[in-house]
């Protein structure tokens, strides 16, 4: 499968490539089994009457999501979005243009839902929907990763993301979901994250990492678990626990805790940041994973939650966290409530790390050596979730500047890429919104070049050798496609990674 | 559901040639489905084969790659102790393509 998949070529001149028609029609990830479907309550199969219910579903939605009907009515196929969107650009695909990625569901809905898409279909672009147009919706709508640069340049403001999302949802409803973001969902649902790493399992890495950094450091770091009234619950990607690089930014985490001597845990029964019910686009997934880490943090009495580096898991937290399970403010059940009187309101409830790093550097209560990193030129990949859809610290644009000064404060040696693909005019990785998967893997990779070109820019100018990351999904999608750009692999690595080189530790008790 | 033959007996797998049924595994079919990934099975390759089968029996989940790695270290030396020597191994990276092999499920999220 690998041997074919070929990085495309870096553009000349980076400007809207030249149309390939139905280059990627028909590529798409693997349809979830009936049992996927079933755990998370969703039709097992495409039902005999899936054309209502996928209308039914869509009324459903645009009822519930004022901003959805907007956005479905408001486009005036300006263009302005078309040359911005990386799996466009990196499949030459027209359907991949934002604008007509959208249209696929928005001509559904003006033939379904408007009077002139009703009485003359042909005249307004509206078309009925048949089980071709349903596959397509699967195949494209699964090429999109939701990280919302186009809507940055839309004049109307119209977030593209929503719309995938929504077509995401309507496809679960008629038993057509996506196995990879299925599949983990349910896992979390039973075993408390993405991996299904059991309790047991977890403790046995957390062990090996105590006696690594005890081995590298002479230092006594502690990596606890289900620890009963610590001060902090760390909610980070279960990829944190298992894969390369990172776990690096986990042991950079566990160091800045015991250079700060709070006390922290993680919790077994909810270790994981990641939240795929908000790639689905559904509701009630969310809902129900952002529930686990409410009851652990009832159950473990703590007060402060701290995120770890996951890009969409801190949008979900940010933004939606307060409302789906009352940490912050805005649920009023009895268990949000109970849970705001618990946490310690002085603090941003929930916190990125970043920030609790940044506010410890700026207090002074951190030292570090910085040559540790001179061996490295960095630069800073902005992860999508993160940069347009979320915020860190008091002032506009913290979530941009936080981690690069964390970064110039534990490095001497940073670049930033062209300002055109960074801040909130960054490039996805090309692996967000629960495309991470290998089936994707020749669509991940086109969807990287944009990224790729940038970087390939600070490579020549500057040497860089690190490309620094706070999302789980980029250092995987990284890892695995800088080696078709002719990078090595190990180029990519986390912000607390580096925190962790150049962090000056002391014994503590 | 695909199914793969192995001397006469037939296997379920799925869509991404993952054993379905964990007990079903032998050294034939890892034989077969390394043959599928270009992996030529060596004593070095059984090495990390079997030591994931024994972390799996224990733990119901593939080891991380860090635990991976450093126990392979410490059961056959240092030198076979680094990630590097498991890409080598198995270049599709030894959490999926090692798990495959060893007849596990493939580690899923963001990995």
């Amino acid at each position: 499968m690998a041997a074919e998949i070929t990085a495309p070529a870096y553009r000349v001149i980076p400007i809207v490539p030249a149309l390939k028609p139905d280059a990627m029609e028909g590529v798409k990830p693997f349809v979830a089994s009936e049992k996927i479907q079933d755990a998370l309550g969703f039709p097992g199969t495409l039902p005999d009457d899936w054309h209502e219910r996928a209308i039914a579903k869509m009324g459903e939605l645009l009822k519930k999501y004022r901003s959805l009907k907007v956005y479905l009515d408001a486009c005036v196929h300006c263009g302005a979005c078309t040359d911005k969107c990386h799996y466009f650009i990196g499949t030459q695909d027209p359907k991949n243009m934002p604008v007509a990625r959208q249209d696929l569901l928005r001509s559904v809905y003006r033939r379904y839902f408007t009077l002139p898409g009703k009485l003359f279909p042909k005249l307004v672009g509206a078309r009925d929907l048949t089980k071709e147009v349903l596959d397509e919706w699967y195949s494209y709508y699964h090429q999109c990763s939701e990280c919302r640069r186009c809507s940055v340049f839309c004049p109307y403001g119209i977030d593209t993301a929503e719309i995938t999302m929504a077509a995401r949802d309507i496809l679960d409803a008629v038993g057509y979901g996506q196995k990879y973001s299925n599949e983990i969902i349910g896992k979390v649902h039973t075993i408390g994250n993405n991996l299904g790493l059991p309790g047991p399992a977890l403790e046995n890495t957390m062990e090996g990492l105590e006696e690594d950094v005890k081995e590298d450091t002479g230092i006594d770091v502690r990596f606890p678990i289900d620890v009963q009234g610590a001060e902090v619950l760390l909610i980070t990607p279960s990829a944190d626990f298992f894969a390369e690089p990172h776990i690096d930014s986990l042991i950079g985490y566990a160091k800045v805790f015991h250079a700060a001597g709070v006390s922290w845990t993680l919790s077994s029964m909810s270790s994981e940041a990641a939240n795929f019910g908000l790639f689905i686009g559904n509701y009630e997934q969310m809902r129900k994973v952002a529930l686990r880490i409410r009851q652990a943090a009832l159950d473990l009495g703590v007060k402060r939650i701290i995120v770890g580096e996951c890009g969409h898991a801190w949008r979900v937290a940010y933004s939606f966290w307060n409302t789906l399970a009352g940490i912050g403010a805005g649920a009023d059940d009895p268990y949000a409530l109970m849970l705001q009187k618990q946490l310690d309101q002085r603090h941003k409830q929930p916190t990125h790390i970043c920030e609790y790093t940044w506010d410890l550097i700026q207090r002074d209560a951190l030292k570090f050596d910085k040559t540790k990193n001179d061996h490295l030129v960095i630069t800073f990949h902005d992860s999508c979730n993160v940069a347009r859809a979320s915020r860190m610290g008091d002032e506009p644009g913290g979530q941009f500047d936080i981690p690069r000064n964390i970064i110039r404060a534990v490095a001497n040696n940073f670049v930033d890429m062209d300002e055109n693909t960074i801040r909130e005019k960054t490039f996805c990785c090309g692996g967000g919104g629960g495309l991470l998967t290998d089936d994707l893997l020749d669509l991940r990779v086109k969807g990287a070049l944009p990224r790729m070109e940038a970087l390939q820019a600070v490579v020549d100018s500057h040497g860089v050798n690190y490309l620094a990351a706070i999302c789980a999904i980029c250092k995987t999608q990284f890892s695995k496609t800088l080696p078709y750009y002719g990078f090595n692999m190990r180029m990519i690595g986390g912000v607390h990674q580096l925190v962790s080189n150049a962090i000056i530790l002391e014994n503590k008790q | 559901m695909p199914n793969i033959e192995v001397n006469g007996k037939s296997y379920e797998t799925d869509e991404e040639g993952y054993l379905v049924n964990l007990g079903e595994w032998n050294k034939d079919v890892a034989e077969y489905i390394a043959q599928t990934e270009n992996v030529n099975m060596t004593e070095n390759h059984w090495e990390v084969v079997n030591f994931l089968r024994e972390y799996y029996d224990e733990y119901q989940i593939a080891p991380a790659v860090r635990v991976l790695t450093k126990a392979i270290g410490k059961k056959f030396g240092a030198e076979k102790g680094n990630s590097q020597y498991l890409y080598d191994l198995f270049p599709y990276g030894p959490a999926k393509q090692a798990c495959k092999i060893a007849g596990l499920p493939k580690p899923t999220g963001c990995v």
